[in-house]
């Protein structure tokens, strides 16, 4: 308990003396993993739009990978893309091992499946409202995929934000590909598991409460955009 | 100019999990009288419809347009019984379909306006479609088929749910359409509105054209005992 | 206007690759990186050399892995046996000794197996053994664990004669500490790492001094002749420096709660 308190105040201090050691990590934390959400995005939303529109021979098994993935054990995503990047392993030249690029290519590995899920479910549902009126239409595939991710990209805000929290608050698999190297690789997260290893629960514990500080202003400032978005549009 | 009729079918049916939903149905349509496809619940008005513009499987049987059936469709707009709204406003949904097909977006939005006031939603034009009232929508998604100018409008029950004053709004606007040179191709179940806008009617019964032929014969000397019987509103089965 | 901002973090994302200056990576033992002294020799590299050291904080087990397979360009452990090995295959180009620290035995204050009384270090865990105490073990093949190992061995206590009381945690030093002050249990630790770590409890230093709980450390180049993408030359200069009466003067002087911490013994 007193762990607890002298972690808020440490967090409180550590937040208004915006101390450069936690700036840094926190911008790390944030680089990364909005980096990794934004190319995640990339691949799972029109991945999510042509599971909606398009019947293929696969398109159920490729949804219930997709949904079996989800709950990908990020310590498995670690070691395997660890073992791929390793310089004795087959990308081993690109010399990714221990960089934030390795990191991010992980957190993407984690976060594509459960972007994709849920942008899917929701597709799925508008496409179904939409699919007769799009048919007469004559509206190519290409459109159709389109039309559906610009009318529910609400939703898909809100699939995007589960994968960036997500994302930012991993620490398995990032820990092994990035190693946690101080002033490169450190995040919020491995630091966290740092000072636990250390002892020093109120530091952790403040960075911990940072840590969702930070979720937590993400998600609104996310929110609070695309709802003068909205506002401008209609 | 591309030329869509005669329209001929032949023997045309399509089946649902191997229960026939309409035909065989053999017809011949030509082009600008309006069709009005008229029969009890469930004798296939909306099947026929959908199979004629494509939207439903052909099982058995010809559809034959005058030019070849993909371009006929890019000349075909489809009104739903229960309009479906795209989740954008007002403007953004009559433009949709010219946007669609390449028009450049100036000019989508210049000629979505025009039809805007047209069908008498200019007061809405930047409201999400999904907020209007039941007769709204179904204008609105009138003036989205009509933007695209088609030679063929297909009409399921669009008044099916509305007043009488938004139903004389539509018609009206149907006639406008019709004098334009859109053939319009609609169910009702309003008789008093196949009288006014059918030239020729198609009285369907048990998934079958059971009697057809220009409007004022049909109304006046039905004959069959049946479509006697269904104009008099009794039951027919 | 979303577009714009998805560019944006794309580009900053993607330009961390851009570093200035010499960066080269080195494996280092969770215990040398507990001492702390990592951090203040490397600022002083990156002043003297500028060369920017990138610490991997691993287990022995683990970074003698990292270099085997070329992911970092030197390692920093102290493990001989392990060491030497991984000269002979040709891994690493030679093994330089650095500095050494010394092991020490923590416990719970009450001292239920009366280590204060021990007068040797296999006179310490046979008095372990004896009282069946609790006991932690690191477990995860660190040069730390290796020594407690081979201090077992060396008390004549085989590993089969291990009890209920033996309790191997599988985890780096800091998280074995916490979990021997959660159990009021006994614990083999770097001076180091105990003298730093935070979270104390009624834990205490019961016994040290030993010679056999002296802990070398050496400094390995990894053989750019295995993998040839490493950076020999950086890692030359490194060595250069840690053997420098430069590095003599900081390793010497470090200190915590006023305790020297390593003896600096390179040649
Ligand atoms: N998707 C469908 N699956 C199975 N049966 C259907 C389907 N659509 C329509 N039907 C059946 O086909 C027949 C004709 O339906 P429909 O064309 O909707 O008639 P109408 O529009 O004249 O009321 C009805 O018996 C209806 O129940
Ligand atoms: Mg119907």
């Amino acid at each position: 308990m007193t762990d607890l308190w002298s972690g808020l105040a440490q967090a409180f201090w550590l937040v208004v003396t915006l101390d450069a050691e936690l700036v840094e990590i926190s911008a790390r934390s944030l680089q990364v993993s909005l980096t990794a959400l934004v190319i995640a995005s990339l691949i799972a939303m029109p991945l999510a739009a042509l599971l909606a529109v398009r019947r293929f021979r696969w398109r159920r098994g490729v949804i219930a990978i997709l949904n079996a993935l989800m709950g990908l054990p990020p310590v498995v995503v670690g070691l395997v893309v660890y073992v791929m990047l390793s310089r004795s392993g087959p990308l081993g030249v690109l010399g990714l091992l221990f960089t934030p690029a390795a990191m991010i290519i992980a957190q993407i590995i984690i976060v594509v499946p459960l972007i994709a899920s849920i942008a899917h479910q929701s597709l799925r549902d508008l496409w179904q409202e939409y699919h007769d009126l799009l048919i007469s239409m004559n509206v190519s595939q290409w459109q159709k995929m389109k039309t559906l991710l610009w009318d529910a990209r609400r939703a898909l805000l809100t699939a995007s934000l589960a994968g960036f929290g997500r994302a930012i608050g991993e620490v398995g698999a990032i820990m092994i590909v990035g190693g946690n190297i101080d002033h490169a690789t450190r995040v919020l997260t491995t630091a966290i598991a740092l000072e636990t290893g250390k002892g020093d629960f109120a530091l952790a514990l403040a960075l911990g409460f940072v840590l969702i500080g930070l979720a937590i202003a993400v998600n609104l400032a996310i929110h609070w955009l695309s709802r003068t978005e909205r506002e401008g549009r209609w | 100019m591309t030329e869509l009729f005669p329209l001929k079918v032949r023997g045309a049916a399509t089946a649902r999990r191997g229960k026939m939903l309409v035909g065989p149905v053999d017809l011949d349509l030509c082009g600008q009288k309006a069709c009005v496809v008229i029969g009890p619940n469930g004798s296939g008005k909306t099947s026929l419809l959908r199979l004629l513009h494509g939207a439903a499987r052909l099982h058995r049987g010809t559809i034959t347009w005058a030019c070849p059936t993909d371009e006929a469709r890019h000349h075909q707009s489809f009104v739903f019984q229960r309009p479906v709204m795209l989740r954008r406003s007002v403007l953004d949904n009559i433009a949709y379909p010219l946007l669609v097909h390449g028009v450049k977006k100036p000019a989508a939005l210049d000629a979505a306006r025009d039809w805007a006031g047209r069908v008498g939603l200019t007061e809405m034009l930047r409201r999400p479609a999904t907020v209007l009232s039941g007769g709204e929508q179904q204008k609105l998604a009138l003036a989205r088929a009509l933007v695209t100018r088609p030679k063929v409008l297909f009409l399921d029950e669009p008044c099916a749910a509305l007043d009488g004053r938004a139903m004389r709004e539509i018609e009206a606007i149907l006639t406008d359409a019709k004098t334009a040179g859109t053939k319009l191709i609609m169910t009702t179940h309003d008789m008093g509105q196949a009288r006014r806008l059918a030239d020729e009617v198609v009285f369907l019964l048990g998934g079958l054209v059971h009697e057809t032929g220009p409007a004022t014969t049909f109304f006046d000397h039905p004959e069959t005992p049946e479509a006697r019987a269904f104009l008099n509103g009794d039951i027919v089965e | 206007m979303i577009k714009r901002l998805l560019a944006g973090v794309l580009v900053a994302g993607l330009a961390t690759a851009a570093h200035a200056g010499d960066v080269m990576k080195m494996a280092v033992t969770t215990s040398f990186h507990n001492s702390g002294l990592a951090e203040v020799l490397l600022p002083e590299i990156k002043a003297d050399l500028d060369l920017e050291v990138q610490l991997l904080v691993v287990g022995t087990g683990q970074a003698l892995k990292l270099g085997r397979a070329g992911d970092v360009d030197a390692i920093l452990v102290h493990s001989k046996a392990a060491e030497e090995a991984f000269v002979a295959e040709g891994f690493g180009t030679h093994r330089r000794e650095i500095m050494y620290n010394d092991f020490v035995f923590i416990g719970p204050k009450d001292d239920p197996a009366d280590l204060g009384a021990a007068t040797t270090a296999s006179d310490a865990l046979q008095k372990i053994a004896g009282a069946k105490a609790v006991f932690v073990s690191r477990g995860d093949d660190s040069g730390t664990h290796k020594k407690e190992l081979s201090l077992w061995r060396a008390a004549g206590i085989a590993e089969d004669g291990f009890g209920d009381w033996y309790k191997s945690v599988g985890a780096g030093m800091g998280a074995a500490l916490n979990t021997a002050s959660g159990i009021h249990g006994y614990i083999l630790s770097d001076r180091a790492s105990w003298l730093n770590f935070g979270n104390k409890g009624d834990l205490a230093l019961l016994f040290a001094g030993d010679p056999v709980l002296f802990n070398q450390y050496a400094y390995l180049p990894v053989n750019p002749e295995k993998h040839g993408h490493v950076k020999a030359g950086l890692a030359e200069k490194l060595e250069g420096w840690l053997v420098s009466d430069r590095a003599k003067a900081l390793i010497n002087g470090y200190m915590i709660d006023g305790e020297t911490l390593f003896v600096f013994n390179a040649e």
